[in-house]
C-alpha cells in the first residue's frame, strides 16, 4: 500500500506528514474475515477469552493514544476502566438501562473524567504525571468500597450485571449464542475504535498530538494549543478505556472494586509496551499477551507464576525492544530487502 | 463337610457380590468429569497477588487428595483429579478460570473457590450452568440460599452466624449485659452486628448501649473506644481487622476499662494481634473457635492431631504447620471426600448437591462438639463454635460449645 501513496504525491515531502497513511485494506479484510469465523470454530470459553482480548486491546489502544502518540504517562488507567465498568453496572443494576446503551455512556463519562483529570495534571510532566495517575489508580478501588457510595456501588460485594438474551432471529439464523454474540459486539466495537484511532492519528489533530510528544516547545511555537490537546488526549484515552471497562463489566457480568486494582494499570502498561508503543494494531497483540501469558506462566509453575511471567516479559522485551508491531516492521523490511536482492 | 460349607459360603458371597455390583452397575450415573477411575474437581485460589497467603489452603487440599488417592486408591475406586487454578484474587480472572474449569476441563464441580468478590463473580454463572459451587471459602452469608441458589454452598461459619453465637454467649454468661460494639464499616462488620442484633431480637436496642464504626482506612480507633467506654457498657464486642483490633486492646487497657472483651475470629490471632497489643493486655479476651489450633500444646496429644501431623509430614512437608490455613484445608478436604463417598456410584451433579445437603459428620481436627450438619433447607455446614479464652499464652476452652441454627 505504501507504494500507492508514493505514486500519488511528489517525492520531496514525507507523505505521512501531508496526507496521512491509508488503511491497508487487504490486511484489514483478511483480519475481519478471520475474526468473523473464529467463534464458530472454538468453544464458548475460548470465544469468551477472545472477547476479553479485544476488550483489553481497546483499553490498551486508549493508553497508546496517550503514551505512544502523545508522550504522556499514565499508571492510573485501571481507574478509568473501573469508572467505565461501574457506569455500565450502575445503569443496568439500578436504572434497568439496556446494556448496549451503557457502553458509549461509560466511555463518555470517562471522557469527562479524563478531561477534568487531565487539566490539573497538565502542570505535571513525565514522572510526576505518572505518580499523579498512580494515585488515581490506587484511590479508585477504595473510593468504590467507601461507605458513602455503598448504596450505589454495592461496596466490597460488587454488583451483578445481567445480560439480556441474544436476539431471537440471530439464534435461529446464525447459530448465535451468548458468547458469540458478545464476541461479535466486542469485535465490531474494536474495529470501530481502531478505525477512529487510525483516522485521528492520520489527521491534523493526530500530527499535533505527535508533535507535542516529539518536541513540545516546537509544537507550541507552531501554534498548537498544547494544553488543550493534552487534556483532550487524556480525555480521549480515558474514553477508550471506559468503553473497554463498560464492555468488560457486561461480559464478566459482575463488577467489584477488587477487579480494578493498580495491577490492572500495570497489565495495560505491559500490553502497551509489548504490543508496541505508537502502533494501533499492536494493541491486539498486547491484549493477547496480558490474557494468555499469565495463564501460561501458571502452567509452568503455580508458586512462581509471577517470576515466570517476569522472565518471559524480559525475554520478549529483549527480543523485540520496539514491541510486537516494531518486530513485524523490522521483519517486513528485511523480507523486502531479501526479496528485492533476489529478483534484481 | 467343612469344605462344603466353605464352598457354599464362598458361592453365597460371590452371589451377593454379583448382586451388589449388578445393582451398582444399574445405579451408575456420571456427571461430566467422572469416569470409572477418576473424578475431576476444579478450584480457584489466589496463588499470586496480594491475597497469595490464602493459596496455602489450596495446596493443603491438593496434598490431602493426593493422600486419599495414594492410601485409599481414591474415593469408591475413583481417583480425585484436582485442578486448582490461580485467580490472583481478581474477579474477572476468577470468571475466566472458572469457565475454563467448567467448559474446557469439564470438571464435575468447583470446590472451595476462595474470596467473597471472586466467588460473587461466578455465583450466577454456576447456578445458571447448574454446576455445584461447593464449600466456598468466604464468610459472607449469601452462600446459603438453597431456594435462590441451589447450586452454591458455603462451609465456614458466616460472620452473621458468629454474631449470633456471641449474642448467645453473652445472654448465657453475663448478668444484666450492656453491650458496646466497635465494627468496621463494611459488609463484614455489618454482618457481625446484624447477627448479634438478630439473636438478641426485641432486646437488642436495650442491651446494645453503644455502637461505633470505623473506616478500614482510619489510622486509629481511639476516639471510638473512648466513646464506647463512656456508655458504661460491661461487654465490649470487637469486630475489627487485626491492626484495629490490636489498637482496641491497648486502648481498652489504657483506659482501665474492664469489660468482657469479645473478639471476632477475623482478629483471633496471637501473632498478628495479641503479641503487638501486648500478651498481658490480651489476657481474658474471649473468642470463638471451631477447629483445633495446632499451636495449642493441649491438643498435641490427641489422635486427630497425630493423624494431621503425619499427613502434613508425608504429603505436604513444606507446608506451614503453625498456620491455621493448613488445618482449614485439611478439614474442608475431608468434607469434600465425605460428600463423594456418600454419592457412591451416582456422581451426577444433582446427587452431589443432594449429598452435600445431607451431611452429618465430625472431621478430624474439628473441636469436640462442633459438627458439620446440612439439610436441604440448611446450607450452613458449621453453626456451632467453642468459646475460648486467651490466658496470655494460649487459648483455653471455657464452657460448652454454643450451638446455633435457631
Amino acid at each position: 500500500m505504501a507504494s500507492d501513496v508514493e505514486t500519488q504525491v511528489p517525492a520531496q515531502t514525507d507523505t505521512r506528514l501531508v496526507s496521512g497513511k491509508k488503511i491497508p485494506f487487504k490486511w484489514v479484510a483478511v483480519f475481519i474475515i478471520l475474526g468473523l469465523f473464529i467463534p464458530y470454530f472454538v468453544q464458548g470459553y475460548v470465544a469468551f477469552q477472545g472477547t476479553l482480548i479485544m476488550i483489553y486491546a481497546v483499553a490498551i489502544l486508549g493508553l497508546n493514544l496517550l503514551t505512544g502518540f502523545n508522550g504522556q504517562f499514565s499508571l492510573g488507567h485501571s481507574a478509568f476502566y473501573a469508572i467505565g465498568a461501574y457506569t455500565a453496572a450502575v445503569l443496568v443494576y439500578h436504572l434497568d438501562w439496556p446494556v448496549y446503551a451503557t457502553i458509549p455512556v461509560g466511555g463518555l463519562v470517562c471522557f469527562v473524567a479524563g478531561f477534568l483529570f487531565g487539566l490539573p495534571a497538565l502542570r505535571l510532566e513525565g514522572l510526576y504525571l505518572a505518580l499523579a495517575t498512580f494515585a488515581l489508580g490506587v484511590a479508585v478501588p477504595q473510593i468504590l468500597k467507601s461507605s458513602h457510595l455503598e448504596e450505589l456501588t454495592g461496596g466490597v460485594q460488587g454488583l451483578d450485571v445481567f445480560r439480556p438474551a441474544v436476539p431471537e432471529f440471530l439464534v435461529n439464523n446464525l447459530a448465535m449464542n451468548m458468547d458469540r454474540w458478545w464476541y461479535f459486539i466486542a469485535f465490531f466495537v474494536m474495529l470501530f475504535m481502531f478505525w477512529l484511532a487510525w483516522n485521528l492519528i492520520n489527521s491534523r489533530s493526530g500530527r499535533a498530538m505527535m508533535a507535542i510528544r516529539d518536541n513540545p516547545i516546537a509544537a507550541k511555537s507552531m501554534g498548537i494549543n498544547t494544553s488543550l490537546y493534552k487534556s483532550l488526549t487524556f480525555g480521549l484515552s480515558a474514553f477508550y478505556t471506559g468503553i473497554a471497562g463498560a464492555m468488560a463489566a457486561i461480559v464478566i457480568e459482575f463488577v467489584a472494586p477488587d477487579s480494578f486494582t493498580f495491577q490492572l494499570s500495570i497489565l495495560l502498561f505491559i500490553g502497551l509496551v509489548i504490543g508496541g508503543t505508537g502502533s494501533i494494531w499492536g494493541s491486539i497483540f498486547g491484549g493477547f499477551f496480558i490474557l494468555f501469558v499469565p495463564n501460561f506462566a501458571e502452567e509452568i509453575s503455580t508458586g512462581l507464576s509471577y517470576a515466570v511471567f517476569g522472565v518471559i516479559l524480559i525475554l520478549v522485551i529483549y527480543v523485540m525492544p520496539s514491541g510486537f508491531a516494531g518486530l513485524v516492521n523490522i521483519l517486513s523490511v528485511r523480507f523486502k530487502k531479501l526479496f528485492g536482492a533476489k529478483t534484481s | 463337610m467343612n469344605t462344603g460349607r466353605k464352598l457354599t459360603l464362598a458361592l453365597a458371597a460371590v452371589a451377593v457380590m454379583g448382586l451388589a455390583s449388578g445393582s451398582a452397575l444399574a445405579e451408575k450415573k456420571y456427571g461430566p468429569g467422572v469416569t470409572d477411575t477418576s473424578i475431576k474437581i476444579g478450584n480457584t485460589d489466589p496463588y499470586s497477588g496480594p491475597a497469595a497467603a490464602y493459596g496455602l489452603i489450596g495446596k493443603t487440599i491438593a496434598a490431602y487428595f493426593d493422600k486419599i488417592n495414594k492410601e485409599e486408591g481414591g474415593v469408591n475406586g475413583r481417583k480425585i483429579d484436582f485442578i486448582s487454578l490461580d485467580d490472583g484474587y481478581s474477579p474477572p480472572k476468577t470468571k475466566e478460570q472458572t469457565r475454563k474449569l467448567v467448559e474446557q476441563d469439564k470438571v464435575l464441580l468447583v470446590f472451595q473457590g476462595l474470596g467473597t468478590p471472586t466467588q460473587s463473580a461466578v455465583h450466577a454463572y454456576m447456578n445458571h450452568k447448574k454446576v455445584p459451587q461447593l464449600f466456598v471459602a468466604t464468610g459472607a452469608s449469601k452462600w446459603a440460599q438453597p431456594k435462590k441458589f441451589p447450586w452454591t454452598m458455603g462451609w465456614q461459619p458466616s460472620y452473621q452466624t458468629e454474631g449470633h453465637l456471641f449474642a448467645k454467649y453473652v445472654l448465657a454468661n453475663v448478668k444484666d449485659p450492656k453491650i458496646a460494639i466497635l465494627y468496621q464499616n463494611d459488609d463484614y462488620g455489618k454482618d457481625y452486628v446484624k447477627g448479634m442484633r438478630d439473636e438478641l431480637g426485641d432486646k437488642a436496642d436495650k442491651l446494645i448501649v453503644a455502637e461505633e464504626s470505623y473506616e478500614v482506612t482510619d489510622p486509629t480507633i481511639n476516639s471510638q473506644v473512648i466513646k464506647l467506654k463512656d456508655s458504661g457498657a460491661n461487654v465490649f464486642f470487637n469486630v475489627s481487622t487485626p491492626k484495629a483490633a490490636a489498637q482496641a486492646i491497648k486502648k481498652v487497657r489504657e483506659l482501665n476499662w474492664d469489660p468482657l472483651f469479645l473478639n471476632n475470629s477475623v482478629s483471633n490471632s496471637v501473632g498478628s494481634v495479641y503479641k503487638p497489643a501486648g500478651l498481658d493486655n490480651s489476657k481474658g479476651i474471649v473468642s470463638l473457635q471451631y477447629y483445633k489450633d495446632t499451636t495449642d500444646p493441649s491438643i498435641q496429644g490427641t489422635e486427630a492431631f497425630k493423624k494431621w501431623k503425619k499427613f502434613m509430614d508425608t504429603y505436604f512437608p513444606n507446608g506451614d504447620q503453625s498456620s491455621s490455613f493448613t488445618t482449614f484445608g485439611y478439614l474442608v478436604a475431608q468434607t469434600m471426600v465425605q460428600v463423594l463417598k456418600q454419592c457412591g456410584d451416582d456422581l451426577s451433579r444433582e446427587n452431589i448437591m443432594k449429598q452435600a445437603a445431607n451431611l452429618d459428620m465430625h472431621p478430624d481436627m474439628m473441636l469436640d462438639g462442633v459438627d458439620i450438619k446440612t439439610s436441604p433447607t440448611d446450607f450452613f455446614p458449621i453453626e456451632s463454635m467453642q468459646p475460648i479464652k486467651f490466658d496470655g499464652e494460649k487459648f483455653v476452652p471455657i464452657g460448652d460449645v454454643i450451638k446455633g441454627g435457631s
